[in-house]
């Protein structure tokens, strides 16, 4: 099943994300369900929805900033048109993964961290999947993939690139 | 009648084609007629062996892997004629490396359908709830205490006396958290539970709050794991369904109802101050304790936290009594251990024992040594806050205090096996590397000292003034274990000096012969 799955958001939309707000404001420690919710629905957290979310929540901008900030999750602007991670924890480094990771940096032209120039791809760390005994491990859009070896990880990177 | 296929929906699993091959199955029996019933279950942690499928037989289930989409008409094959087929393991229950284990917790992992309330019940679920609803809170509390139970998160401290203090503590609300942030490399045991044995999770829960008087649990849990997620959640809208969870839980007076939150990549977020910060809604900063949780933990509210494993534990205590459990174990480590071979490893996965199994026996034996081939050199247990311990140690028992004379923890249970390519001055400077990533910032030896950790390693890795770089970064690891608020900065020191003291020759360039030389 080679199948490209593509990850579709939406614009960002005032009215759309103050329903997203809406919706969950009511519960008890919302703000990352909703921070949450806006980058399920629009891929990133855009900068318009912070004051938003301070006001449902009657939080300062700040408060509702520094959670955002604080965790590696939540994006500031869209990612690439998919998303590889690549686990960089120590099972997967004892299985190998340094090498390979290297090896799709230098396919993909980009760092960890980054996104290529036709903002295609996103390359990531991610420090673990818990498919420590199948290491080494990454996931592209959402899915899993384990004992990694450089024929798979060139198939990923040619993937994610199309 | 129906052929019933049991096929893995266990992430690890999944991450090695068992959709693809729960499809072939589909089909390859569609094409030739043959009527079968395809099970999504859990895994049964031989990773090795994944995806690793078994078919119902009248002797009991018999299981091939790993399997491939190319195997699938053969296995179906050998499946209907009870033929051979070089896959082909024998009877599941018979596979030595499942016998030898001894499964309290793990019992129904890969066996049952996680999605089926049914299943569950069939196989034993919620007795440890119907004996607890029998009993008064005090009677619930004995039974956890006397099993010996001691959290298995990391800590080791004795569940049965958190759960008393949080009972004795008088308020208006009180709450249940469990603690599924599973962020340690080599650790992957609540993601099993939770994908192949949610309703354990949810009785384990359950009895906490009729026993300490809460009605609110939250289980946290880490967006690494999103199929965890779905298997919670999907247990959840069945348990309520099903009358487990909201009020009159299995037709008693009480009241118990939980929902799933999601973390957002903070791995500090394990630390349970730090997960409650966040589940109020926080940056997940840790807060000094005392007070603790139990007193004034989530929303102030008296707090029982406790990790996946712990509150697993919980149904097997219940229903079959703390004797049954206290039996097994050695000192005070008392029960079982749902260990997790991992990383460089011929045979890894998820080996539940009683304590007191050697480390040498896990890696060697029953984890079969590397899968490189090459000679087992380190291994790193208790994830990135565990000590690397070398050959000389392998006769460790695995044992909370036994760990902890040799500078070590068992932490969560994983153990990371790296073969003799490891550089250890890379793996001293990762482990002040995630360190300074993943700190909350609140305290200086966490925040600062693992960045100047990392520029002191990388001076020794430079050659730079070798002897007095050391010197600085053992002085830097005692602040940091003694002046940190959290295991965080308290524990990354371990992994440091365990590969100065084990693995010194990798610090120390060799004797240079240049000068002769030139």
């Amino acid at each position: 099943m080679t199948a490209v799955f593509e990850p579709a958001y939406e614009p960002w939309d005032e009215t759309r994300g103050a329903d997203i707000i809406a919706e969950h404001a009511s519960q008890e420690g919302a703000t990352l369900v909703i921070l949450h919710a806006l980058q399920e629905a629009f891929g990133y957290v855009p900068e318009a929805a912070i004051p938003m979310v301070a006001q449902a929540l009657n939080l300062s901008r700040a408060e509702v900033h520094g959670v955002f900030t604080f965790y590696h999750d939540f994006r500031h602007k869209p990612a690439g048109r998919h998303v590889l991670k690549l686990c960089r924890a120590e099972a997967c480094q004892a299985a190998g993964g340094d090498a390979l990771t290297a090896r799709a940096e230098a396919k993909l032209g980009v760092s960890l961290g980054n996104t290529t120039a036709d903002d295609r791809v996103t390359l990531e760390p991610i420090y673990c999947l818990g498919l420590c005994a199948t290491a080494p491990s990454a996931m592209l859009d959402g899915r899993l993939v384990g004992r990694l070896d450089e024929k798979r990880i060139d198939a990923l990177v040619a993937e994610a690139q199309r | 009648m129906n052929m019933r296929i049991f096929i893995p929906r266990d992430a690890a699993a999944v991450a090695v084609g068992a959709d693809e091959i729960a499809l072939a199955f589909e089909q390859v029996a569609a094409i030739n007629g043959l009527p079968v019933e395809i099970v999504r279950t859990g895994s049964r942690g031989l990773c090795w062996l994944e995806p690793m499928v078994e078919v119902a037989a009248p002797t009991g289930r018999v299981a091939y892997g790993p399997v491939s989409v190319e195997d699938v008409a053969s296995i179906l094959e050998s499946m209907t004629s009870n033929g051979p087929h070089a896959l082909r393991l024998g009877v599941a229950d018979e596979i030595s490396w499942l016998k030898r284990q001894t499964r309290l917790t793990f019992a129904r992992c890969g066996v049952i359908d996680p999605r089926s309330l049914d299943d569950y019940r069939a196989h034993g679920g919620y007795k440890g709830l119907a004996r607890a609803l029998s009993l008064d809170s005090d009677a619930i509390l004995n039974e956890v205490t006397a099993s010996g139970l001691r959290g298995r998160g990391g800590a080791g401290f004795p569940t049965g006396i958190k759960w008393k203090t949080v009972a004795q503590a008088k308020a208006d609300r009180k709450f249940i958290v469990c603690n599924a942030d599973e962020g340690d490399s080599g650790t992957f045991a609540d993601r099993m539970i939770m994908e192949g044995d949610p309703f354990l999770v949810i009785e384990g829960m359950t009895i906490a709050g009729i026993t300490v008087g809460a009605t609110k649990g939250y289980i946290y849990i880490r967006s690494e794991y999103p199929h965890a997620v779905e298997a919670m959640n999907a247990a959840i809208v069945a348990a309520r369904r099903g009358g487990y969870l909201g009020d009159k839980i299995g037709g008693s007076t009480a009241c118990f109802d939980m929902e799933v939150r999601v973390g957002a990549g903070a791995y500090v977020c394990g630390e349970e101050t730090s997960l409650l910060e966040s589940l109020e809604g926080r940056r997940g900063i840790v807060r000094a304790k005392p007070p603790l949780p139990a007193h004034h933990g989530l929303f102030g509210k008296p707090t029982v936290i406790n990790n996946v494993l712990s509150f697993a534990a919980i149904p097997f205590i219940l229903a079959e009594g703390a004797k049954a459990y206290a039996d097994f174990g050695m000192g005070r480590s008392r029960g079982t251990m749902p260990i997790q071979l991992a990383g460089n490893i011929r045979q890894g996965g998820l080996f539940e024992t009683a304590f007191g199994v050697t480390l040498g026996e896990l890696v060697d034996d029953i984890g079969g040594g590397t899968f490189t081939g090459r000679p087992v050199r380190a291994v790193q247990v208790g994830g990135p806050l565990g000590a690397y311990f070398p050959r000389a140690l392998f006769d460790t028992p695995f044992d909370y205090e036994a760990f902890a004379a040799r500078d070590g923890l068992i932490g969560h249970g994983g153990i990371v096996v790296f073969d003799d390519s490891v550089d250890m001055r890379k793996q001293a400077r990762f482990a002040m590397e995630f360190c300074a990533i993943e700190s909350c910032g609140k305290c200086t030896p966490c925040r600062i000292g693992s960045t100047r950790g990392v520029e002191t390693i990388e001076k020794i890795m430079r050659g730079e003034r070798v002897a007095e770089n050391l010197a600085l970064v053992e002085d830097l690891c005692n602040t940091m274990k003694f002046g940190s608020l959290c295991a965080l900065g308290g524990f990354t020191p371990y992994p440091v000096l365990s590969a100065l003291k084990h693995f010194r020759e990798d610090f120390v360039p060799a004797p240079t012969t240049l000068q002769a030389a030139e």
